[in-house]
């Protein structure tokens, strides 16, 4: 009962959605819409779950002054000083947006900003020449990103004759070369390989064959 | 003779456009023409198009009244359009009755001569004729998938080849035992719907029953609640059919928030604080790829990374020791447990794609050739067409 039920109900709403995709008739678009309503449900109400387990797992950690327990006070004061804000004074204006402005937004902002400086030394790392592959790499590397700035076609053009040649953007046009070409290429091989993944994996799991999302492997 | 007759030409030439253009709005030439009405195609009935272009050199009109009526009804007005519309969308029809359609231009409130009437009906179509393609394609994967699913079961040998990122899963959650440091398991940034989620919430299965066996801490921080909920209930089972239900933390598996830059702190702060010995980033990702794979590694944990994200794939390559891309990451499941029946859905699933790089080839080679044989071009149109989904 425990594993017939739920594969029950996703065999049912895949193959309605399946359907859905394939067949514009009538019922099964709206049955289509049905289930991502219920979908929508579902999600909406965990969010509660979200919540409870949150306060729970940080009020245990100050209950039992586990190590770093001292920034679960601040989560704690946070979530509800955002959230009792919210309710009190409502969400696009007031207190709540104020704090969400100044300082959600700026604290994310931070967040993606530390990228710039991942990307670095990830970079420094990548393109280190250590073999005829990696060396290919930073070559292409350094091409596009040349090419991506003013200064490569202007160093093309330092060179006698080139100004004046049929490719005074020379870099440019090499760095375009081998976004739109190879790397397209890649790209597309590698979606479209995910894109037979994904119907594999649905099909394992509408046919009940893939379970142990479900809990257990049987 | 010549000269003259070109001379009456350009005289009296222009007379009827410029008696034309003194007449009465009724005599002036219709605003619209190529005015049709036609079934929405690949729908559940119910819409009716109209579409028209406007008439170069016509009279500017104020408005135009769509009008409809069926077959012995009064004429209804649908909508005042404005005067450089060229399309109405009519959703309040009812399938199979025939419907006559109009356009009336109106000029100081007054109705100048209609254009139409045309008619049509609305029906439903049974298969997305935009889709017909994919469907082919996802019913010659499914065959694939089916027949090696069989073979498998019946105990036929399956080679599959060796994927570095899977095959590293049980040396990390060694290594991490050996050192006395937990396990991260971080599912993606996305909800339940998404399908790299379900499948990084099987691998966390595969791996919850691993660090089970070996005793290991396992922390999964997540970013949404049903992804909560599906991750306890997978690790618990984990667990239990491992014979450790006692091992089972329910608070290892925690939310932090549905915020994409706030989980990346929140996961950031664990790694720094927990210094994890072996780290998995498996599902779907986006900015904060990099930066949590980017603190792995800061904290000299083993990384295995697995996406279907093409824009993330090379900050993972970058930053970790092991990837699995695009479609590796659907087929851990299968090649972690090495069940038969899983076994054939993934080798169903290799043939499949080796027969559409052929098709591909193929579609390349008539592509290129048909530029001078256009037998070849037709094929290439064919195959274009086969594999075009809206």
């Amino acid at each position: 009962m425990r594993l017939y039920v739920p594969l029950g109900i996703t065999f049912i709403a895949g193959i309605i959605m399946i359907l859905e995709f394939f067949v514009p008739h009538d019922p099964f678009p709206t049955l289509g819409g049905h289930v991502k309503d219920w979908y929508t449900i579902v999600a909406s109400s965990a969010i509660f779950l979200g919540i409870l387990n949150l306060l729970r797992v940080h009020l245990k950690k100050i209950n039992l002054r586990s190590r770093n327990w001292q920034y679960s006070p601040v989560t704690i004061i946070g979530f509800l000083g955002m959230f009792g804000t919210g309710v009190a004074f409502g969400f696009t204006e007031g207190p709540f947006f104020f704090m969400f402005n100044e300082f959600v937004v700026p604290m994310g902002a931070t967040m993606f900003s530390l990228l710039a400086f991942f990307v670095a030394s990830a970079a420094f790392r990548a393109f280190r020449a250590s073999n005829w592959r990696a060396s290919l790499l930073l070559a292409s590397a350094f091409l596009v990103m040349l090419g991506r700035v003013p200064i490569g076609d202007l160093i093309w053009r330092l060179i006698p004759g080139a100004a004046e040649s049929a490719h005074p953007n020379l870099v440019t046009e090499i760095g375009e070369w081998i976004m739109r070409v190879p790397n397209m290429g890649g790209q597309r091989a590698i979606l479209i390989g995910a894109a037979m993944g994904v119907v594999a994996t649905s099909l394992r799991m509408i046919f009940g064959i893939e379970r142990s999302y479900l809990g257990g492997t049987d | 003779m010549g000269r003259l007759g070109l001379f009456l030409v350009i005289l009296i030439g222009p007379v009827p456009a410029l008696a034309a253009g003194s007449a009465g709005p009724d005599q002036a030439r219709p605003v619209a023409d190529s005015f049709e009405a036609v079934d929405s195609p690949n729908d559940a009935g119910g819409v009716i198009e109209l579409s028209w272009a406007m008439s170069p050199g016509s009279k500017l009109v104020d408005s135009m009244l769509v009008t409809r009526s069926k077959a012995g009804g009064p004429e209804n007005v649908l909508s005042v359009v404005s005067p450089v519309s060229t399309s109405y969308r009519d959703t309040t029809v009812a399938n199979g009755v025939r419907y006559s359609y109009a356009l009336v231009p109106m000029l100081d409130g007054r109705r100048l001569a209609e254009v139409g009437p045309v008619a049509a009906s609305a029906s439903a179509q049974w298969i997305h004729s935009g889709r017909s393609g994919m469907l082919i394609i996802t019913v010659i994967l499914a065959a694939f998938i089916l027949y090696f699913i069989r073979h498998g079961r019946k105990g036929g040998e399956l080679y599959i080849r060796q994927i570095a990122g899977l095959s590293a899963v049980d040396d990390a959650v060694g290594r991490a035992t050996e050192m006395g440091r937990p396990v991260l398991y971080i599912p993606g940034i996305m909800d339940m719907d998404n399908i790299q989620t379900i499948a990084s919430t099987v691998i966390l299965g595969r791996v919850a029953a691993r660090t089970a066996e070996y005793g290991t801490p396992l922390m999964v921080p997540v970013s949404k609640s049903v992804v909560l909920s599906v991750a306890q209930e997978v690790v618990k089972e984990a667990y239990l059919e491992a014979g450790r239900p006692d091992a089972f933390q329910k608070d290892s598996i925690s939310y932090l928030t549905d915020d994409q830059f706030g989980y990346a702190a929140g996961v950031d702060g664990i790694i720094v604080r927990e210094k994890p010995a072996a780290i998995f980033l498996l599902g779907a990702f986006y900015a904060e790829s990099l930066i949590l794979a980017e603190t792995g590694r800061s904290v000299g944990a083993i990384q295995i990374a697995g996406t279907a994200m093409p824009s993330q794939l090379p900050f993972f390559i970058a930053a970790c020791d092991y990837t699995l891309i695009g479609e590796e990451l659907f087929a851990a499941s299968a090649y972690l447990s090495r069940e038969p029946k899983l076994l054939g859905s993934l080798k169903g699933q290799d043939v499949a794609k080796l027969f559409f790089m052929v098709v591909i080839v193929l579609g390349v080679i008539a592509s290129t050739v048909g530029q001078a044989w256009d037998p070849a071009s037709e094929i290439a149109a064919f195959i274009r067409n086969l594999t075009h989904v809206e």
